[in-house]
């Protein structure tokens, strides 16, 4: 189930494959659709709305700045609390830390609320070879673990599934045929999943913030699992970027009023957690030990690189939703953790510009994503910048690089430029059919295809200025 | 400014747009070596060579008091480009800056600059307006065209559903990717016919040759056209 088992083809052969899914279409349509509407509405009716946006990303701009200084202060908030904080430089090591407390508490199933970051790490492989079973206890996580897969949205991670296919999965563990009908079905997982709380000894969360200022990790929820997976079981392990802290309480709301709106145009989600460290004398829920895993695995270099607004989002998805490739291919067709426009971005920080060669190219620059993002990420010239650099690397195929640096000759030339149009004219002939190019030979088939193409005019602006001059 | 696709592709777009902006008092000069504004070259990130593309395209329109384009990605690429393209060569930065405040998309110039609302047009039909993504997000522009179209007697504007989202062009995307690209555009296609519009208008060339070529494809009774053609009364 790696989420990268599907890399060996290329790009747009994933998205062609993901096109001609006509349950993913359907899946996909619907729910895009569905939260595109939600968070309209959501912000229509918040006045405020712009204003707080602007002070999200001011914040977090701050923050980066001094980054060290408020990670410090979190690590040592969360240690007088009687935490503990362990520093990750890649996705091994996080693994590896985690991999080890296992070892070292003897622990044997791990109950998990919703994370990219251990998605990122590809934690449950790491977890299943190691004999300790991951279970996902959200209902869209749940369902695509059942499904062997990956999640495909970074907040709704089976968005790309059918009702009736949710009803096959769970019917399955259930043991019996559940109608395709999401009450019953979130039902019939409530029960399979409560004992699993009560089993696991580990509990496995993100964090959607930490606070410096007070060693909390927050985690924004719609299904309660969260507290679950944070008090039920002896021990909770957190994993987080290093660029999700914030520094204070503060900060928190402004980012609180943003997030859910974003997300799926809920005022607040239903549950918004906030944990301090394990168990404190006197209380009487909560784990013994709470462990947190602080994770760079590129991010730092970025803090002065060219992707550093990348580290500002807050993972709401919103972007996904709105971007017309994404709601035409899905998540999986982008091959990686994070998918959609930030996707490619992310993926690059965490991966290297190579890994995303022809990914930096899955976007029409539309402008959708920077609308609507809440911290206002200009995804679209971050993908111009990206594509500076597949050429200036020599990353770009070298055919590539050649074709764009001929057309600069056209362009620089008047005469090279009309002598074109001409030339065009002539090559064009044999395949003009009723005034139009219907199916064109090599690199142009590409557009004729699927669609027509204008002939290149028989006299160009050019020529008949001098009839209107 | 009349760029590339406007030249090799839809000639009748300047032609409708001089006649337009005539007919309305301006003195229209066309400066003679024109080629590109370099998007396509800016867009894939070959930003070393669209720099030099945009020098050239600040040099020849120096002199130009008011610079009007038929499309509003161009426009941008002007505008909110240039002058960070050229920051190297200060001469040239400032002039694209100049440059930059002086230039217009063809719907926001006759609204903005010249002050029309009602244009009197022979065009005749009921048209439906696609938002082009660079003069929606990049310039803010949605009202100007509308205004415009509402203004010509003879036209019923009617709203496109998602009007607002890309056509699926991307300029080399729409080859690079050319399944998907033609996936969104069958969705806009599809929008642009529950209308019941005879006519689709855009302000920009690529998203033209993009729809227009799914139209054509399609069999589709809708004819694209772009805003200058309608305000001009051309081929009603």
């Amino acid at each position: 189930m790696s989420g990268e088992a599907g890399l060996a083809t290329p790009f747009s052969e994933r998205a062609g494959k993901a096109l001609r899914d006509t349950f993913l279409q359907e899946a996909l349509g619907i729910a895009t659709t569905k939260f595109i509407g939600l968070r309209r509405e959501a912000f229509e009716g918040f006045p405020q709305g712009d204003a707080l946006r602007d002070q999200a990303r001011a914040i977090k701009e701050a923050t980066l700045q001094r980054l060290d200084v408020h990670l410090g202060r979190l690590a040592d908030n969360i240690e007088r609390l009687g935490g503990h904080v362990h520093w990750a430089d890649t996705a091994e090591d996080a693994r590896e830390i985690v991999l080890k407390l296992c070892r070292d508490k003897g622990v044997r199933m791990a109950v998990k609320s919703k994370s990219m970051a251990t998605e990122e790490i590809d934690l449950n492989e790491a977890l299943e070879h190691a004999g300790v079973t991951p279970v996902e206890t959200d209902l869209g996580e749940y369902i695509i673990q059942l499904a062997h897969e990956r999640p495909s949205h970074i907040i709704a991670p089976a968005i790309h599934k059918t009702k009736g296919q949710v009803a096959e999965l769970i019917s399955v563990v259930a043991g019996k045929q559940l109608a395709a009908d999401p009450e019953v079905l979130t039902a019939a997982a409530r029960v399979l999943l409560r004992e699993k709380f009560l089993q696991a000894d580990m509990g496995i969360t993100g964090a959607n913030f930490a606070v410096a200022e007070t060693g909390t990790v927050v985690l924004v929820t719609n299904e309660g699992n969260g507290r679950m997976v944070t008090t039920l079981p002896r021990i909770h392990v957190a994993v987080m970027g290093i660029e999700k802290v914030i520094p204070s309480m503060t900060d928190l709301m402004v980012f609180l009023a943003l997030l859910a709106r974003s997300a799926t145009g809920q005022k607040l989600s239903s549950y918004t957690t906030l944990v301090r460290g394990p168990r404190q004398a006197g209380e009487l829920e909560g784990p013994d030990e709470f462990h947190m895993i602080l994770m760079d695995g590129g991010r730092a270099r970025q803090i002065a690189g060219p992707l550093r607004e990348a580290l500002y989002c807050l993972r709401c998805g919103a972007c996904l939703n709105v971007c017309p490739v994404y709601r035409q291919i899905g998540g999986h067709a982008y091959g990686h953790t994070y998918p959609g426009p930030i996707g490619i971005l992310l993926t690059a920080m965490l991966k290297g510009d190579r890994s995303v060669k022809d990914l930096a190219h899955a976007s029409t620059l539309c402008g959708a994503c920077k609308d609507v993002c809440p911290v206002r990420i200009d995804i679209p010239r971050m993908l111009v910048e990206l594509r500076e650099n597949l050429d200036r690397e020599k990353i770009a195929p070298a055919s590539e690089r050649l074709v764009f640096k001929a057309f600069r000759g056209l362009l620089l030339s008047e005469t090279a430029f009309k002598l074109s149009a001409r030339i065009g004219r002539l090559a064009q002939r044999p395949f003009v059919r009723n005034g139009k190019l219907r199916s064109l030979p090599l690199f142009f088939g590409k557009w004729t295809a699927t669609r027509d193409l204008p002939p290149i005019a028989a006299r160009t602006f050019h020529e008949r200025w001098k009839d209107l001059a | 400014m009349i760029t590339c696709l406007g030249d090799m592709f839809f000639p009748e777009v300047g032609v409708a747009m001089v006649k337009l902006l005539r007919r309305l008092g301006v003195t229209v000069d066309f400066p003679d070596g024109q080629t590109c504004c370099g998007m396509p070259l800016f867009n894939s990130g070959y930003h070393g060579e669209a720099a030099q593309v945009a020098a050239r395209t600040v040099d020849l329109f120096a002199r130009s008091e008011h610079v009007v384009v038929p499309s509003g990605s161009c426009a941008w690429m002007v505008k909110e480009e240039y002058p960070g393209l050229l920051k190297d060569d200060p001469r040239r930065a400032t002039a694209a800056r100049a440059l930059a405040s002086r230039t217009r998309e063809l719907s926001q110039f006759l609204v903005e600059v010249l002050g029309v609302r009602a244009v009197e047009s022979s065009f005749r039909g009921k048209v439906t307006y696609h938002d082009s993504c660079h003069l929606l997000r990049g310039l803010g522009e949605s009202r100007s065209p509308r205004v415009l179209l509402q203004g010509v007697e003879g036209v019923e504007l009617v709203e496109l559903p998602g009007a607002d989202e890309c056509c699926g062009f991307g300029g080399s995307f729409s080859v690079r990717l050319p399944e998907v690209s033609t996936a969104i555009l069958a969705k806009k296609l599809d929008n642009v016919e529950k209308t019941g519009a005879d006519c689709l208008v855009a302000c920009d060339g690529g998203c033209l040759m993009q729809m227009s070529g799914g139209l054509s494809r399609r069999n589709s009774r809708v004819r694209a056209l772009h805003l200058a053609q309608v305000l001009a009364g051309d081929g009603a």
